[in-house]
């Protein structure tokens, strides 16, 4: 890993830039070393696939001394490098039906495969949350199965509707809120993702694994999905 | 005791200091853009850094006090007037119940600090009220909009005192002619040297796309060695450079992530002087060592009190 300081306030750890689960796990230990070393001195972390940003207290320390102590954690991140993490799964069902899926017919021809097909490749994998970031409570998941593996769209759509499942290239994400997007839109969810009035906030953390669980209409309904949700171009 | 809001056609919104240490949840810090003037003006009605003011860009707004106060307005000159009579910035007036204060349009600069002794009594979301649009966080219902007319904000009875003056060195003159400094990203995922040498040796120009979130500058496109980044956490002021070339300085709204390689990072104290700059507004940049900006920001930080 190598420290980069920003600004006055601000650094950078970058660890090897590649996506793949043993850079993922240095990323997860470091925070929780951070976390358990040096929280006094951190007023924000924000972790991602292959870093850690970190605004500090720089009444409390400059940022050379805190990349001289985030560097001396380095050697600890080394030795613990076999230890894995305690992680959480979380379930997030899904309807996947042509309702709400708007792209899954899109999806199945991309890999060749019957929607069934594609249901079964994204709900059997289980995936990391690599990052959170975009907007509130949004999960950057990975990686899908690479036949299911389709680039966003050319055009983003105007509104993609709350609790929407896409996916973009090796990503898969669920939108916490109405907004425009372009991902390829598979299902979705009936699970609040973002709740300002809750003090957890977002139901994802970085370091969290992922399964999704395909459910009936009928449950969907059941649990408060909306059907009249279809996306805007 | 309430302030009502007469007319607000463009963009006024309630802000406080931000929302801090809730990014990891992909929450951005919002807050004043100009944090400089926001601060005087707290400062001057002696309240806490953290009390809730009014953020009004480029004018067309106007209220009415229904009870007596200390207030203060700092920031850009938007053609300001109490009962029709011209306004001093930077200091403290007394408001009498009837009074009428309007912000016409802009002068000089961009936004107007309006803040009140003991703040605006303004719930919190998140332990903030400040107003972020697109997360629909903060402003004076908790939903994250901006101002409208009707709206009515709440605020304490205080009698008239002597007025507190903001010395004229702490006065900043918004120019059309602006120098910021920054510092140069050197990580692996910087745009590397050779960019950062096209971008200090040329006169930007401040273009129409800027908001809260960003300010997109036009010149010269500027080279960079490869293509995107792997997304990662974002600074204050990062300076982005998208493939076209052109390079967005990232403000108080900025998503928490970003995939754009960085040229580096406005100096926090000059961040409040590209708030107040117009579109057209020529921007030139320089390098400095990161050093003495740590110094002239804890100095700063130490003066209005602030605790990190």
């Amino acid at each position: 890993m190598k420290v980069t300081i920003l600004s006055e306030n601000s650094l950078l750890i970058l660890f090897e830039q590649d996506i793949n689960p043993s850079v993922f796990n240095q990323v997860c230990q470091c925070v929780e070393l951070v976390k358990a070393k040096l929280s006094v001195y951190i007023i924000d972390m924000v972790p991602s696939y292959t870093s850690i940003h970190i605004v500090f207290n720089l009444f409390k320390i400059s940022g050379d001394e805190l990349a001289k102590k985030l560097n001396n954690l380095a050697d600890q991140l080394n030795n613990a490098e076999q230890t894995k993490l305690q992680t959480k799964i979380i379930e997030i069902p899904v309807y996947y039906g042509e309702e709400v899926g708007l792209d899954c017919a899109l999806l199945a021809e991309f890999a060749e495969t019957s929607v069934d097909g594609v249901i079964e490749m994204h709900s059997s994998k289980l995936y990391d949350v690599y990052a959170i970031g975009f907007a509130p409570g949004f999960a950057y998941l990975g990686s899908v199965d690479e036949r299911i593996a389709m680039a966003r769209k050319e055009t983003p759509r105007k509104k993609v509707a709350k609790g929407s499942v896409g996916i973009a290239d090796a990503q898969t994400a669920v939108y916490p809120a109405d907004s425009p997007g372009g991902w390829q839109i598979i299902g979705c969810t009936p699970l609040k993702l973002i709740d300002y009035e809750d003090e957890a906030l977002t139901i994802f953390k970085v370091g969290d694994k992922v399964k999704f669980v395909p459910i009936t209409k009928a449950s969907y309904l059941e649990m408060g999905g909306e059907l009249a949700v279809g996306g805007q171009y | 005791m309430a302030l009502e809001v007469i007319s607000a056609s463009f963009l006024a919104l309630v802000q406080d200091f931000g929302r801090y240490g809730l990014q990891s949840h992909g929450i951005t810090h919002g807050g004043p853009m100009d944090e400089h003037a926001y601060l005087w003006a707290n400062r001057l009605l002696q309240n806490h850094y953290n009390d809730a003011q009014i953020e009004i860009s480029l004018g067309a707004f106007s209220v009415r006090f229904t009870e007596e106060s200390m207030i203060s307005v700092c920031g850009a000159d938007l053609s300001i007037t109490l009962n029709d009579k011209p306004l001093a910035l930077w200091r403290s007036h007394f408001v009498r119940p009837g009074d009428v204060l309007k912000f016409v349009s802009p002068k000089s600069g961009l936004r107007s600090y309006l803040a009140i002794k003991g703040g605006f009594n303004i719930g919190s979301q998140l332990k903030s009220c400040a107003t972020v649009m697109r997360e629909g966080l903060g402003g004076l219902s908790q939903d994250g909009q901006k101002l409208q007319t009707g709206d009515v904000l709440d605020y304490k009875k205080y009698q008239e005192e002597l007025p507190r003056l903001t010395p004229q060195k702490f006065i900043p003159e918004y120019k059309t002619k602006l120098a910021l400094r920054f510092i140069v990203n050197e990580s692996e995922n910087a745009c590397g040297p050779k960019s950062v040498e096209q971008f200090v040796s040329q006169i930007f120009i401040i273009s129409q796309h800027i908001d809260r979130m960003g300010y997109k500058l036009s010149g010269k496109a500027i080279s960079t060695s490869s293509s995107g980044i792997i997304s990662q956490g974002i600074s204050l002021g990062a300076i982005q450079l998208p493939k076209d070339g052109q390079p967005i300085v990232l403000m108080r709204d900025r998503q928490t992530m970003g995939g754009y390689r960085q040229l580096g990072c406005v100096a926090y104290k000059d961040i409040a002087l590209l708030a107040q700059a117009m579109p057209g507004t020529e921007v030139k940049f320089e390098p400095v060592l990161r050093q003495a900006l740590e110094a002239e920001l804890v100095t700063y930080k130490r003066f209005f009190n602030l605790t990190f």
